[in-house]
Formats: structure tokens, C-alpha cells, sequence
């Protein structure tokens, strides 16, 4: 398998965040000068808090695997994005998930392993060391962001639980708690939310566990304590809120395939040539623009992760 | 007269309120992550919200008596007419960056956007023929065209319920109130019929 190294980002090449803050004065500047001057007298303008208020994640390794592509910004990562278990809308995550509290956390890695346990998160997290992983982020909804994620490959976690060979599956699964997750209190998904991988894709050092994002605590409604990313699929691959890591020998029947089985498939590998059964998949929005731009194959990580996939029929196995 | 027209500037300036917050929030930066999708959603909302509007018009004033609000149903049409078309061009102009070929691709190959397309282009000849001269003009059959009204609600509760991915309850409660303002119209058939063979 060839693995591309992206060349090494140091953070000094990283746009910094008030830069990115300024993105939508293209919008502004189409609209014209006069409303614009009456703006900038506008208090609103300079409202917005950006600060990361999170704790800080020690011992952060910087990745060859990151992207050097410019950052969405700290408050875009953190108030819009799907967490159904909190809302349905792009903001309810952010609003609702406040109060949880995700620490302590119990993590179980069972099924076809030598080393089955249930571990205290932090003590599991412990010995590994983390990595900052900047990777582009496409929603199975036609829009994208690049977000500095901070975690654990994933092959590392699995390895620790040394998979029997019957292991040719994982299966994740996320906290089922309708008083602490008040989406759960409706039925728009058959919860609790569950997500499968292939063993070679589990393995894959693109797949990672994170645990933070801007080199902090990840935010609650992100997916706190741990969730999966897979950069090369849609991002409701990456399951949230992990309590459950199973080794298994079936393909895991994952909750959007179970919900609608002809839109959501197993793999969900990011393709703008497969199409969504109800709008394309050809372009994306990038957070922070307002044109689509066009959708790369496998997200951008075809060199990488093409060859999981040759001789398959991308159609059928979307 | 007098008091007709003080209703009329206050609807008007209500009505405006949304696509006014719309151009601020562009302004401040204040329209989320998003703002495209976000004008996007806002836009179709409020021409669903005012087509309803002008819908419950002649079920409210029979239901109250209170007559001279048919006076305002053309405006709160015009509305539905005015935000239907700010959501066709935010679509047009930023997801197909005014490429027509794309668009045409994009209505004829998607079930949802076909009906979003055919809701807006019902509500076309309705704006059109929106003045005292073509009311006159049309006589009976105006009447007739205008309730083309209801199938563009009808083609926009649709387009809402085919687009969104698992959580259908707000399209569910659109199309409940959609069958509210039909089921009035019918039960009023209903008994005119009963009493007129009587």
C-alpha cells in the first residue's frame, strides 16, 4: 500500500485563526460599500468568541498525514455539525450538549480479541501517544470543512486488544442515554447509533480515534469523550460518543444504512461520481466559501486509499 | 381608507423583517457556519409561511366575520411570490454559480428540486396576475387560476419533506396545517351542497 506522505505542516504554516475569522468579508465586499460602513458600526461585528475554552492536550505530535490546507476556525468546527443525539439541526449540538457530562467514561473493546476489557477512558488513553491529525471533513450533505483533529490510529487501539483471526469486522457503538442525550428521546434514527469498519480500513493509519480537536479536550458536542474519523468517508461514518469497540466476523449494519438502506451504504466512501439518490455528490461547500468547489475522490486520499477498494463496484458498495 | 393602509405598512414592514434580518446577518457575520444554506432554508421558509398566510385568509374572515383582511391577502401573496424568489436565486446564483445547463440538470434529475421548481413556477403567473387589471381582465376564471395557490403549497410541503434526511417532523406539521385549510374548503363544499339540495 503506498502512503503518501502530505509533507510535514509546522504550526507556524498553519493560517492563524483571526485570519480565518475574516474569510467572509468576500460577502461583504460583493454587497457593497455603503451597507458595509454601516456595519462596522455595528456591535454585532465584533461579538464573536472565539476563545478555546477547553483544557489543553499535552505532548501533541504533529503529523505527516495532515493537510496543509487553510482551517475552518475554531467556533464554525464547534457550532455547526450533525450529532443527531443532540438535535437534528446543525446547531443543536452546541446548545444541547452543554450539560453532558462525558468523564467518567467506560470504554469496552470485546468480541474477537485475546484482551477483551472495559476500561476508565482516560486510563485507556494514557500510554498512547497523541497526534494532531488535520484532515479534510466531507458531509454525506454536500459540505466540508478541514479540522486539526487530535487522537490515536485506531490500528494502535486495536492492536492493544490483539484481534483473533476471526476479527474481520469492527463494529462501534455509541452511549444510548435519552436523559443525557435528549435527541435520543426521538425516534429519527434506531438508536443507539452504531458504525462498522473492515478490518484493513479499521487498520488503515489514515483511520484515527479522536479524543480533541484544536489541541484541546474534544467538545461535548463533537462527540466527547471519543469518536471515530475516517477522512476518506462521509462523516456520519465518524461515530461519536464511543462506549463499545466489538471485533467481529459479520458486516456491521451501520444506523443510516438501517434507517434508509438505498441512500446509506456500509462503506460511504466520499465519490462525486456516485450520487446520493436525491442530489449530487459531484461539489461540496466548503465552509467558509460560498461557491461549491469540486469533490475529490475519496475525499482527497484516493493515493492512500484507493487500493482498499480495487475490484469493487463503487456503485453498488456505496 | 385610512385604517386599511396603516395595516397595510405594518404587514408590509413585518413581512420584511425576515429578508431584513437576512441582509444584517450578512453584514455582522451572524448567520452561522453556513450562511448560504442558512439564507437558503430561511428564504423557503418564509415563502411556505406566507403562502399558508394568504391561505388562511378566507377561512379566517369567514370565520370571524371580520371582512376587510381579504384586502391584505394579495400582499402576503406577493410575499410568498417575493421570498420563493430570493430562495430560487440563492440556489441559482450560489450552489450553480448562474449555470443554467446545471440547474436545468439538477430540476429535471432530482424529485425534490422538481417540485421546489414547480411550486415557484405555479406562483409566477399568480404574481403576474396579481393587479385590479388582469382581475378584471380574467373575470371568473382569475378565481380559477389563483387556486393554482394550493397546489403550490401543496408542491412545497412536498419539496420540504423529499429533501430533509431522517427528521420529517417539521414537513409532517406543514402539511397537517395544509390539510386543515383544505379540509375547511371541502367541509364548506360539503354542506353548501347539503343545504342547497334541501
Amino acid at each position: 500500500m503506498l502512503i503518501r506522505k502530505a509533507g510535514d505542516v509546522r504550526s507556524s504554516e498553519v493560517t492563524p485563526q483571526a485570519l480565518y475569522l475574516r474569510r467572509r468579508e468576500f460577502i461583504q465586499g460583493i454587497a457593497g460599500s455603503a451597507l458595509a460602513a454601516a456595519a462596522a458600526l455595528s456591535p454585532a461585528a465584533a461579538r464573536r468568541v472565539d476563545a478555546q475554552t477547553g483544557q489543553k492536550l499535552p505532548n501533541v505530535r504533529k503529523s505527516p498525514l495532515s493537510t496543509s490546507e487553510k482551517l475552518n476556525d475554531y467556533e464554525d468546527v464547534t457550532t455547526y455539525n450533525n450529532f443527531y443525539e443532540f438535535g437534528t439541526a446543525k446547531d443543536d449540538p452546541a446548545m444541547n450538549a452543554k450539560s453532558f457530562k462525558p468523564r467518567p467514561w467506560k470504554l469496552a473493546i470485546e468480541g474477537h480479541v485475546a484482551k477483551p476489557a472495559a476500561y476508565d477512558l482516560d486510563e485507556f488513553i494514557k500510554p498512547f501517544a497523541l497526534e494532531e491529525r488535520i484532515y479534510r471533513l466531507r458531509c454525506v450533505e454536500a459540505w466540508s470543512m478541514v479540522i486539526p483533529w487530535v487522537g490515536i490510529p485506531l490500528a494502535d487501539i486495536i492492536k492493544r486488544a490483539e484481534p483473533t483471526a476471526r476479527a474481520k469486522f469492527v463494529e462501534f457503538v455509541s452511549l444510548h442515554d435519552p436523559v443525557r442525550m435528549p435527541g435520543q428521546r426521538v425516534d429519527v434514527l434506531p438508536w443507539p447509533y452504531v458504525e462498522g469498519l473492515r478490518m484493513d480500513e479499521a487498520m488503515h493509519p489514515l483511520t484515527i480515534m479522536a479524543v480533541g480537536v484544536y489541541g484541546e479536550v474534544l467538545p461535548n458536542q463533537n462527540g466527547a469523550p471519543m469518536r471515530l474519523i475516517v477522512p476518506w468517508k462521509y462523516g456520519f461514518k465518524g461515530i461519536k460518543s464511543i462506549v463499545k469497540i466489538r471485533l467481529v466476523d459479520y458486516q456491521p449494519r451501520n444506523t443510516w444504512q438501517v434507517q434508509t438502506p438505498h441512500e446509506y451504504g456500509f462503506y460511504a466512501n466520499v465519490n462525486p461520481e456516485v450520487d446520493h439518490p436525491r442530489w449530487s455528490q459531484a461539489r461540496e461547500r466548503r465552509i467558509g466559501e460560498f461557491f461549491k468547489r469540486k469533490t475529490l475522490m475519496f475525499n482527497g486520499y484516493a493515493d492512500q486509499v484507493a487500493g482498499l477498494y480495487a475490484g469493487m463496484d463503487l456503485r453498488k458498495n456505496y | 381608507m385610512k385604517r386599511t393602509s396603516i395595516f397595510k405598512a405594518v404587514i408590509g414592514a413585518s413581512a420584511l423583517v425576515p429578508a431584513a434580518l437576512l441582509v444584517r446577518g450578512i453584514f455582522t457575520d451572524d448567520l452561522g457556519a453556513n450562511p448560504v444554506e442558512y439564507i437558503t432554508h430561511q428564504t423557503g421558509w418564509f415563502a411556505l409561511f406566507f403562502l399558508f398566510v394568504s391561505l388562511a385568509v378566507t377561512p379566517l374572515r369567514r370565520a370571524t366575520r371580520w371582512h376587510e383582511i381579504i384586502r391584505y391577502r394579495r400582499m402576503l401573496g406577493l410575499f410568498a411570490f417575493f421570498y420563493a424568489t430570493l430562495h430560487f436565486l440563492t440556489w441559482f446564483v450560489f450552489d450553480h454559480a448562474f449555470d443554467v445547463a446545471s440547474m436545468l440538470e439538477d430540476v429535471f434529475k432530482r424529485p425534490y428540486i422538481t417540485v421546489g421548481m414547480a411550486a415557484f413556477l405555479m406562483l409566477l403567473p399568480l404574481a403576474i396576475t396579481s393587479n385590479q387589471v388582469m382581475i378584471r381582465r380574467l373575470g371568473r376564471k382569475w378565481q380559477a387560476l389563483h387556486r393554482l395557490a394550493y397546489a403550490a403549497a401543496f408542491a412545497g410541503v412536498v419539496h420540504f419533506w423529499w429533501l430533509v434526511k431522517a427528521d420529517i417532523r417539521e414537513p409532517q406539521r406543514w402539511a397537517l396545517a395544509l390539510t386543515a385549510l383544505l379540509g375547511v374548503r371541502a367541509w364548506w363544499t360539503f354542506r353548501a351542497r347539503l343545504s342547497s339540495r334541501s
